[in-house]
């Protein structure tokens, strides 16, 4: 039964990984603007070349 | 002729197109600027941003702004806007006004397609910033600004852009990671409590292993609780408790019941793991910090697209044409002028002023005719003519032709600039978020103690063996997270209540400070009369239509913006229109006045220096009509009240003591009599003057609420307790202050003042229901009977009910009041 108690620890050493990755967005300004995100997402990639037409 | 015009709607902006001369590819354009963007664009295959927002540009009629940016030349002007420099890169922060949709975001964000050089465009949509990196060996900063000012997104550009903002971000970046943390640890304990609540059988070898296993997680996991997400509130309960000690300071803070029951929590929990090998109270205890720190998060919730702390370095250039006289310069520089910013102009520089600019200094006028624009300063909507040798007050705006001056005073020295030298700008408002708070801890700390002493007596008496646990349990209870979440929820509800209304507020104190409000102060010009031109009253002898026919021919022959306004307003009231006469003679005197002959009419219209035959008992701001040398009456400006502003004044004239400051003259003294105490209505006040009249108020003991909106009320706004900038554009300049109202709902000033006293009434009844909350916890503590289960469950559910309690009512009593 012993097996619980490391599956238990596995699966905290899961959640720890993912509280790491918390971490480093954070770090990384993931949270300083919550709103363009959402805007930029919406864009379409490069469009090809042609010329425009009434859209 | 044809009756039914189709309208044609530029394809860029939406505005109406004049004529159709400019099409391209069957598009549309209302101008030149428009369709030149639309080029661009094409050229670069990016017109996706038509495709996202109909008409999504901004409009670029009568925008030119040649040379407008030259200054960006100078290198050592560059370096005070950049964030970062090198030889390969450079990189800059715009902050760019006219954003206002996605696909603004879009098109900025594909900028460096646009223009070779930029290597990335990130743009932040709520605040409106757009950073940029460039190759300052491809493309200068002189192009990205004039390309982003051709496609209608001009940078806004002052001398505020060269100081670093203080970035609130690191602070809010940890309390991020707080509740992160904190969260994560909250979830894993309460799961890993749960075995021990379905009674593990200690003495079956397998469940006991296991739940030593679990508490011992537990332990580890509530480490970073304590150590890292209530470090606050420990650092904060010290530092309170220091200086009681020193007796520096008499509050009691919060913090310090707060840290209190959280380390009450931490020890006996570590003595229940360790020494009883029983489970603790560690789901308790992160339940409480993660619940204290949610309200933290609630509470520095502000509007981050609105800015409250402008000055007026957020009005004034960055940079300013100098001209260098070719004798002095040949040191110096060899010829030609130079830019500087306008915080290093020394006396006797000499710069040049072009049309629309603004003057950043006292300055002498030493060539060009001056037609000065102070309406922003003072709210006098009329432009006042300079000639040569006159003195020229900073902050006003130049309208015509380029103009010399001789700077007189550096710029903070200025008339206008002066204002912020003031000791009421160096010192930090007080803000009362947590005052309410700490008074009710200052009882709260003593009482919990006391209560705590007596049962630890009491069972010392009786049953000794339980001291130890009942005393732990009073503090543990008595921990008054509910009493700190209250507050801050229901400021944050109100202020989104209010926020909904366009009455924006600066932070959860203001709310607090409005409560205690005892007179309001306000600005006349922008404030109780409208920003825009007023209307123009004739007072005298009746004119015939002739006579106002021949007026407005007249003062339609000049650009002076007073006969402008007479003309348009002539051109209203006579709806029918007598044939043109022809004007034989026409002649304007500067400064003074104009006159013409039509029809054999001598007419003569202006100032009463002008006029002779009707010079006694004028006023200033009077213009006269002549008519064969017969004076006929006057023409004034009046201004357009707000709407309703009678009932607005007589609705709080019954609770507050009302004042009014005009920097006007006392024109509109008989209209305002009515509703302020003559010794409480002044006009030609200066903003000093504003502003020392609200600290005499203060030093009598009255709170004080000043409404203004210009320049010149910023330091009153700031004096002030509560500071509200009346803004007729929530985005446009308004200087800095605690809240900001939309003119629009000036009507319902009343409403927003009564409501925050209900908000604050609503926090104490919040504090009476946590305060009941604690009454039965504290009777199960005090008999011993504060099981781990029972706390776990007890204290998050009294902390939830409060805050629902609070944020509920909240909404209620919007309904009632019609806010919602």
């Amino acid at each position: 039964m012993g097996i619980i108690i490391y599956l238990v620890i596995a699966a905290l050493m899961v959640a720890v990984g993912f509280l790491v990755a918390f971490f480093w967005a954070t770090k990384d300004g993931q949270f300083d603007d919550t709103y363009t995100p959402s805007v930029r997402i919406l864009f379409d990639n490069e469009k090809p070349a042609q010329n425009h037409t009434e859209g | 002729m044809t009756t039914v015009e189709t309208k044609i709607s530029c394809y860029h902006c939406g505005n109406d197109c004049a004529d159709e001369s400019l099409v391209v590819e069957d598009k549309n354009f209302c101008c030149n600027g428009c369709k030149t963007v639309y080029e661009i664009l094409q050229e670069n295959n990016l017109c996706t941003y038509y495709d996202l927002n109909q008409n999504a540009g901004v409009s670029l009629k009568a925008k030119n702004f040649n040379g407008k940016f030259d200054y960006l030349k100078e290198p050592s002007i560059q370096t005070q806007l950049l964030d970062f420099q090198s030889d390969t890169i450079n990189k800059v922060t715009f902050h760019i006004p006219a954003i206002h949709c996605s696909s603004c975001v879009w098109l900025l964000e594909n900028f460096n397609k646009i223009l070779e050089g930029v290597t990335s465009a990130r743009l932040n949509f709520l605040k409106k910033d757009l950073s940029v990196s460039y190759n300052p060996t491809k493309v200068s900063l002189l192009e990205i600004v004039e390309l982003l000012a051709t496609l209608g997104y001009e940078p806004a550009i002052n001398l505020q852009s060269t100081e670093n903002q203080p970035t609130k971000n690191k602070v809010q970046r940890r309390l991020i990671l707080q509740i992160g943390v904190v969260g994560f640890c909250m979830g894993n304990i309460m799961l890993f409590s749960f075995p021990d609540y379905f009674k593990l059988d200690l003495s079956n070898v397998v469940d006991a292993t296991y739940q030593k296993f679990f508490l011992y997680l537990n332990f580890v996991l509530s480490l970073p609780v304590f150590f890292f997400g209530a470090s606050d509130y420990l650092k904060g309960a010290w530092i309170s408790m220091r200086e009681n000690l020193k007796n520096s300071a008499s509050v009691l803070s919060v913090d310090i019941p707060i840290a209190l029951g959280i380390s009450a929590l931490f020890i006996r929990s570590s003595y229940e793991t360790f020494v009883n090998h029983s489970s603790g109270y560690w789901d308790s205890l992160a339940g409480l910090v993660f619940f204290l720190l949610a309200g933290k998060w609630v509470q520095q919730v502000t509007y981050n697209y609105l800015s409250f702390e402008r000055n007026y370095k957020s009005y004034f250039p960055l940079a300013v044409k100098v001209i260098v006289p070719h004798s002095r310069g040949r040191g110096v520089r060899a010829t030609g002028d130079v830019y500087k910013n306008i915080a290093e102009l020394q006396k006797n520089d000499i710069i040049e002023i072009h049309h629309q600019e603004l003057i950043p200094a006292d300055a002498i006028l030493i060539s060009g005719r001056g037609l000065i624009d102070y309406s922003f300063v003072t709210g006098e909507s009329e432009p006042v003519e300079k000639e040569i040798g006159d003195l020229i007050y900073a902050g006003g705006r130049q309208l015509g032709d380029n103009i010399e001056l001789a700077v007189q005073k550096t710029v903070s020295q200025s008339y206008l600039t002066e204002l912020w030298n003031n000791d009421a700008f160096k010192k930090e408002k007080r803000i009362p978020t947590t005052e309410l708070a700490n008074a009710f801890s200052k009882y709260f700390t003593f009482v919990t103690i006391a209560i705590a002493v007596f049962t630890g007596i009491y069972w010392q008496l009786y049953q000794p063996d339980l001291v130890w646990t009942t005393v732990t349990a009073v503090l543990m209870v008595a921990c008054p997270c509910a009493l700190t979440l209250s507050m801050p929820f229901t400021m944050n509800t109100t202020m989104g209540i209010f926020g909904k209304n366009k009455f924006y507020v600066k932070n959860q104190g203001v709310i607090q400070l409005l409560t205690e409000v005892d007179e309001i102060v306000f600005d006349k010009t922008g404030t109780l009369t409208e920003n825009k031109k007023g209307e123009i009253h004739y007072e005298g002898e009746a004119l015939t239509i002739q006579e106002l026919e021949m007026i407005w021919q007249i003062s339609e022959q000049s650009l002076h913006p007073m006969s402008q306004m007479i003309a348009q307003s002539i051109r209203q009231q006579t709806e029918k229109r007598i044939d043109k006469a022809k004007i034989t003679y026409f002649n304007e005197v500067k400064g003074m006045g104009i006159e013409g002959i039509i029809d054999n009419n001598f007419i003569r219209i202006g100032s009463r220096d002008f006029i002779e035959t009707f010079r006694d008992g004028s006023e200033s701001g009077q213009v006269l009509v002549e008519i064969n040398h017969l004076y006929k009456g006057f023409f004034t400006l009046k201004p357009n009240y707000r709407k309703n502003w009678q009932s607005v004044l007589l609705k709080l004239r019954n609770t507050f003591k009302l004042s009014l400051l005009s920097g006007d003259n006392n024109s509109e003294k008989s209209t305002l009599k009515p509703f302020f105490e003559l010794n409480r209505l002044k006009f030609n006040q200066k903003p000093q003057d504003k502003l020392n009249f609200i600290k005499y108020e203060q030093e009598v003991g009255n709170h004080v609420l000043m409404i203004g909106d210009g320049l010149n009320d910023a330091g009153a706004l700031r004096q002030s307790n509560v500071g509200i900038a009346l803004s007729e554009d929530i985005q446009a300049f308004s200087p800095a202050c605690d809240a900001i109202l939309d003119a629009s709902k000036f009507a319902q000033l009343t409403d927003f003042m009564q409501f925050s006293k209900i908000a604050l009434n609503i926090v104490k009844a919040s504090f009476m229901l946590s305060l009941v909350y604690n009454f039965i916890g504290l009777g199960w503590a005090v008999s011993g009977k504060l099981s781990p289960v029972m706390a776990a469950i007890f204290m998050p559910l009294s902390s939830l009910s409060v805050v629902l309690f609070a944020v509920g009512l909240t909404y209620v009593f919007a309904k009632l009041k019609k806010l919602i």
